[in-house]
């Protein structure tokens, strides 16, 4: 039987851990942009484009993010598309953040105070150009809080692509666990390794409220 | 031709019509006051004046330019017709002067440069030339206010709609506004104004227009509406303002 060090094992999971980093960034900014084109129709004036956004939220705010893993993954293989893992967790979570980021940021665009539309508005502006120079700079700063704040679920979200075989941390701990039967220490650093991923973006979410809101310094 | 021309306007919010057929021409250089209690569509129909609601019936010209809802005629409306709202509504993310300037060179592509030009003279006119860097929240209710004139000024509008503009402020500080209006009034601005301040109305104001139940119910100079009221609505109205 082969011993392993606990250097070993950290080693392993510390490599794993390079995907789940990966797979957040891909998923968050993927996201991100997926969910700005959605809020742009969201909050647009075309009925179709709101309610099309509306249904994608409710959703996928509605069913189990495992769920649409298993989705992507099992279910465009249906079609005869072999999907490999990574795409299928970086699709599945991508559509999943941009359904939570675009109704995070439609709260903020609506958290601007009507008067700022009819002001822009009496000035002449049109809606291009209010939500431009006078509606987004002023959610912007409303949003950034909320919006680091949802990466930590982003990020813990990645541990549930382990099931469709994609090899993050959590895969790893399985695999690691297998090899050595040593199943508390290894999940005990799986999530302290997620954990020191997680606690600076909470923190800083947290800091970064205090410092846009506490001064009410729109500036 | 009258500068602003509003003829027959009905406006309807759902069942209940604010607004019952509105006539009333505004000359340039005069200054308008509307009166009347809450609810009678005095705000409604400022409103309207400058395209914020949209009315079910009749007109409303603005010199040449008409009420009609598409981007094009509300922009070359708006362009006539400036207006300043009871909340101030500055941009809070900008200093004083970009408020000024913001729109300037968004919608008239003015160069920066003219545009600064421009926001200080307006500044200075209202009296705040020295806060041109100061934003919003480091301004008393009242430099806003003048901050808002400013700005709603330095496009260059051939008539102002003024919704309130004092009912926000402190007491101590409605002064410093009324003072701007009565300057602008003056110097022949263009002024509707709903207000209740029926003192300033009394002394600036060339036509007082009392509203009721969506209607105009009585028109006429100060001294006529407030010294002879016809009416027993206007009466009553006049009785419980105590300042007159």
């Amino acid at each position: 039987m082969m011993t392993f060090t606990l250097w070993d094992i950290l080693r392993n999971l510390l490599l794993a851990a390079r995907w789940t980093v990966l797979l957040s960034l891909v998923s968050f900014i993927g996201g991100g942009l997926l969910g700005m084109a959605l809020l742009y129709l969201r909050i647009g004036k075309a009925r179709a484009g709101q309610i099309f956004v509306q249904g994608y939220v409710e959703l996928f705010q509605g069913t189990p993010l495992l769920m649409q893993l298993f989705l992507a993954f099992f279910g465009l293989g249906l079609f005869g598309i072999d999907v490999p893992a990574w795409l299928a967790a970086g699709l599945a979570l991508i559509l999943w953040t941009a359904a939570f980021l675009v109704e995070i940021w439609r709260g903020c665009v609506e958290s601007v105070a009507r008067g700022q539309w009819e002001a822009s508005a009496s000035l002449g502006m049109g809606y291009v150009q209010q939500m431009r120079y006078v509606i987004l700079p002023q959610a912007v700063r409303v949003a950034v809080p909320p919006t680091v704040g949802f990466s930590v679920q982003v990020v813990k979200g990645t541990a549930l692509t382990s099931i469709i075989g994609f090899v993050e941390l959590s895969k790893a701990g399985t695999v690691v666990t297998n090899a050595t039967f040593e199943p508390f220490t290894v999940y005990g650093l799986v999530a302290l390794i997620y954990f020191a991923l997680c606690w600076p973006l909470s923190k800083s979410s947290q800091i970064l409220e205090r410092k846009l809101n506490v001064a009410h310094r729109n500036h | 031709m009258s500068l602003i021309a509003i003829t027959e306007v009905k406006k309807r919010f759902g069942d209940v019509e604010v607004l019952k057929g509105i006539n009333l021409d505004v000359e340039r250089g005069e200054v308008v006051a509307i009166i009347g209690k809450s609810g009678s569509g005095k705000s409604t129909l400022l409103r309207c004046v400058n395209g914020l609601e949209m009315i079910d019936d009749g007109s409303i010209m603005v010199a040449g330019a008409q009420l009609i809802n598409d981007d094009l005629h509300l922009k070359a409306l708006r362009l006539k017709v400036g207006m300043i709202f009871q909340q101030f509504n500055l941009f809070p993310h900008l200093s004083a002067g970009r408020n000024v300037m913001l729109s300037q060179m968004v919608v008239k592509k003015t160069p920066a440069r003219e545009a600064e030009a421009m926001a200080r003279r307006m500044l200075e006119r209202v009296g705040l030339g020295h806060k041109f860097d100061a934003y919003p929240d480091q301004l008393s209710g009242g430099q806003q206010q003048r901050v808002a004139i400013a700005r709603a000024l330095s496009m260059q509008p051939m008539a102002l709609l003024c919704d309130e503009i004092t009912s926000a402020l402190d007491p101590e500080l409605v002064n410093e506004v009324l003072a701007v209006v009565k300057e602008l009034a003056a110097d022949g601005m263009t002024l509707m104004m709903v207000t209740h301040e029926m003192r300033f109305a009394r002394e600036v104001c060339d036509r007082v227009v009392f509203m009721h139940q969506g209607r105009v119910h009585e028109i006429g100079p100060p001294e006529e509406v407030f010294g002879n009221p016809r009416t027993p609505e206007l009466r009553q109205f006049l009785g419980a303002q105590l300042v007159v």
